[in-house]
């Protein structure tokens, strides 16, 4: 979808910012917002190109720069350390050849921490993309790296 | 209620879901409504309707044979899959469920289902027989107050805001929960999403708004999916719109998705990014229900407050003063985790103590003696006093806060260093970089922690780490950096030994 058709589906209030900046990342394929895009906006909303990217570059669910094809979020909560979030982050670095905030040589993964994803309950939690996956252990991990890959590989 | 088959699934894991999906294809009338509201313990959690037998802590290799028993064969599966059987107090039926009543109990998505269990007949009766000063009443008198953390009088805030002059006014819903530990406004956004919907609606009746938001994490896509149904249906019914149910009253809802940020769920920053500004706290005074929203009279209330406001408009205030306490009146949604034995979430009196909490709800530690509790998310403190109540002056009178009531239990085996650790990278990531001392303050005690945790620092360190969170509290801007004396002092306080056997010297 073009940018423009994305804009054409809410009114150009300062309020819809937010929601405009999430959906036009949503269909870009290499998932961030660009110069261009962050223009556009702008315009539309008559608000100037340094707010729009003040706010782009603020918000932890809004990217500016290219990332890998999944991102992987681990919870660094309270909760999750608990239970061994330590473990799963250094389970994936391994997996994975890369350190937190690296993308993979093959551009298939990006790793990240991420505050509190409010599912406590099955700590320790990480998301790929808008997967959950609760209860992590090393083995179910790998498991779930290697359904990312062979989705990719098909 | 609804006779058809359907299957409510609590689950925070995809594996289970799509097997689950897998698994029922071809069966006729049996359909999976997914989502964490089922409120129940122990992570994944089915509920089987009509019947609504439950079962906790589903693996996916045990999904074939609740479908094939229980889905096909009509016959209960008889065994619980966490090894041990749910102690009988935190069954629902044994909590006291006032905001979670229909949670996991009515299809989410479903308004007639709402309706046909009594819902928006609050919202009937604040219009048709109470003026907007009586709801006010109302609220002031059952004693509510907010569930967001600060605990401040709700009625009094929504007079403040009634009282206010400006050209129109605005209520929010503070849907941005990020506070480590809590999930109870999502459950009740996936699981009841109308309930809050009419807890606005009676709110801006109350103040005489016309505009109401809910500003909702943006990571809780199941959440923002039911609400944006639920707000649609509302307006179908006219429950929302012009002219109210033919009363006069005019209201809108608008759903905004955050974009990430822990500092957005702080009224004035939740104000800011609503405005399409960067999320940083605005100066208080005036607070929002003096100058909020386009400066407008603003009046923003948790999703759990405003959940409260339909049960005790139809029931009066009298009826919610019979739960909890005389300072903190009706329930509290807590969430219980860490090492216990069970972990999730329940409804319950305010004012239970820590003891309940950790042993008849949370069923015992799961290993080793109780040493502590993080009570309130990472902006709360440890406690390691069983029998504190856990209600806002309980809590305070131990020198903690009773915050979001997330409850983390650490056994004495459990890594408290690591735990502290984790909170002072989370304040440093969330800090929003406005103020110096939040800034600079969290990079450092992190940067002490992690010498601590990996057990090169000096008792000088824990010193000058301690006194900066104690600076970090009387000098900045807003909540966030002030929230980091109060985990860092008790955790000293309760923890020192462990910290000091880390230090060099």
């Amino acid at each position: 979808m073009s940018i423009d058709n994305v804009l054409k589906k809410f009114e150009p209030l300062p309020e819809n910012l937010l929601p405009i900046l999430k959906e036009v990342q949503e269909t870009r394929p290499e998932g961030y917002l660009t110069p261009d895009d962050l223009r556009k906006v702008a315009k539309y909303l008559h608000m100037s190109y340094a707010r729009v990217y003040g706010v782009a570059s603020y918000c932890s669910a809004l990217r500016v720069v290219p990332k890998g094809m999944h991102i992987i979020q681990v919870c660094d909560s309270p909760a999750c350390q608990l239970m061994g979030a330590t473990t799963v982050l250094e389970e994936l670095k391994s997996l994975l050849g890369i350190s937190e905030g690296e993308t993979t040589p093959d551009g298939l993964f990006t790793l990240e921490t991420t505050s509190c994803l409010g599912v406590c309950g099955v700590a320790p939690a990480m998301v790929v993309d808008e997967d959950v996956w609760g209860n992590l252990t090393p083995d179910k991990i790998r498991q779930i790296i290697e359904s990312y890959r062979e989705e990719e590989t098909r | 209620m609804s006779s058809r088959r359907y299957v409510l699934l609590g689950v925070a894991d995809d594996g289970v879901f799509s097997r689950l999906k897998a698994e029922i294809e071809g069966l006729p009338n049996v359909e999976v409504i997914r989502g964490l509201s089922i409120g129940d313990f122990d992570g994944v959690s089915l509920a089987v309707f009509p019947t609504g037998v439950r079962y906790s802590g589903v693996p996916v290799s045990e999904v074939p044979t609740i479908v094939k028993k229980h889905l096909e064969g009509d016959k209960t599966v008889d065994q619980r899959f966490n090894g041990s059987a749910l102690p009988s107090t935190i069954l629902p039926s044994r909590q006291k469920r006032i905001v979670l009543e229909r949670v996991g109990v009515i299809d989410p998505e479903s308004i007639d289902e709402y309706i046909e269990s009594g819902g928006y007949e609050a919202l009937k009766k604040a219009l048709n027989e109470m003026s907007p000063a009586d709801v006010i009443e109302e609220v002031k008198a059952s004693g509510l107050r907010g569930r967001g953390g600060a605990g401040f009088p709700t009625g009094l805030k929504w007079e403040f805001t009634a009282k206010s002059e400006g050209k129109m006014r605005f209520v929010i819903a503070n849907a941005d929960e990020s506070e480590p530990g809590t999930f109870k406004d999502r459950v009740i956004e996936e699981g009841d999403p109308h309930r809050l919907i009419e807890g606005v609606l009676i709110a801006g009746y109350a103040v005489g708004a016309s505009q109401g938001y809910i500003f909702v994490r943006g990571e809780h896509s199941l959440a923002i999916e039911r609400l944006k149904k639920a707000i649609a249906d509302a307006k179908e019914r006219s429950f929302i719109g012009e002219n109210i149910l033919d009363t006069g009253f005019s209201f809108d809802i608008r759903l905004v998705p955050s974009a990430g940020g822990y500092i957005c769920g702080e009224e004035t920053a939740l104000i800011e990014a609503l405005e399409g500004k960067r999320g940083q706290p605005r100066p208080k005074p005036p607070y929002p229900p003096q100058k909020g929203l386009w400066n407008q009279p603003t009046l923003v209330n948790n999703v759990e407050t405003l959940a409260n406001v339909p049960s005790i408009i139809m029931k009066g205030a009298n009826w919610y003063r019979s739960f909890g306490t005389e300072s903190s009146p009706g329930t509290k949604v807590y969430s219980v985790l860490g090492n216990t034995v069970h972990t999730g979430l329940f409804e319950a009196p305010m004012g239970i103590t820590l003891r309940e909490l950790v042993f008849d709800y949370g069923g015992g530690l799961k290993d080793g003696e109780f040493r502590a509790a993080l009570v309130g998310g990472a902006a709360g403190g440890f406690i390691a006093d069983l029998d504190t109540k856990l209600d806002f002056e309980g809590v305070k009178e131990k020198g903690g806060m009773l915050g979001s009531g997330a409850v983390l239990v650490l056994s004495d085996k459990a890594d408290a260093i690591g735990v502290l650790l984790s909170i002072a990278r989370f304040f440093k990531r969330e800090s929003c970089g406005k103020c110096v001392p939040c800034r600079v303050g969290t990079q450092i005690i992190t940067d002490i922690m992690t010498r601590v945790y990996n057990g090169n620092c000096t008792r000088k360190d824990l010193d000058v780490m301690l006194d900066i969170a104690y600076n970090m509290k009387l000098t900045s801007f807003c909540p966030l950096g002030q929230s980091v004396h109060l985990p860092v002092k008790t955790a000293l306080e309760i923890f020192r030994a462990d910290f000091e056997s880390r230090c060099g010297d």
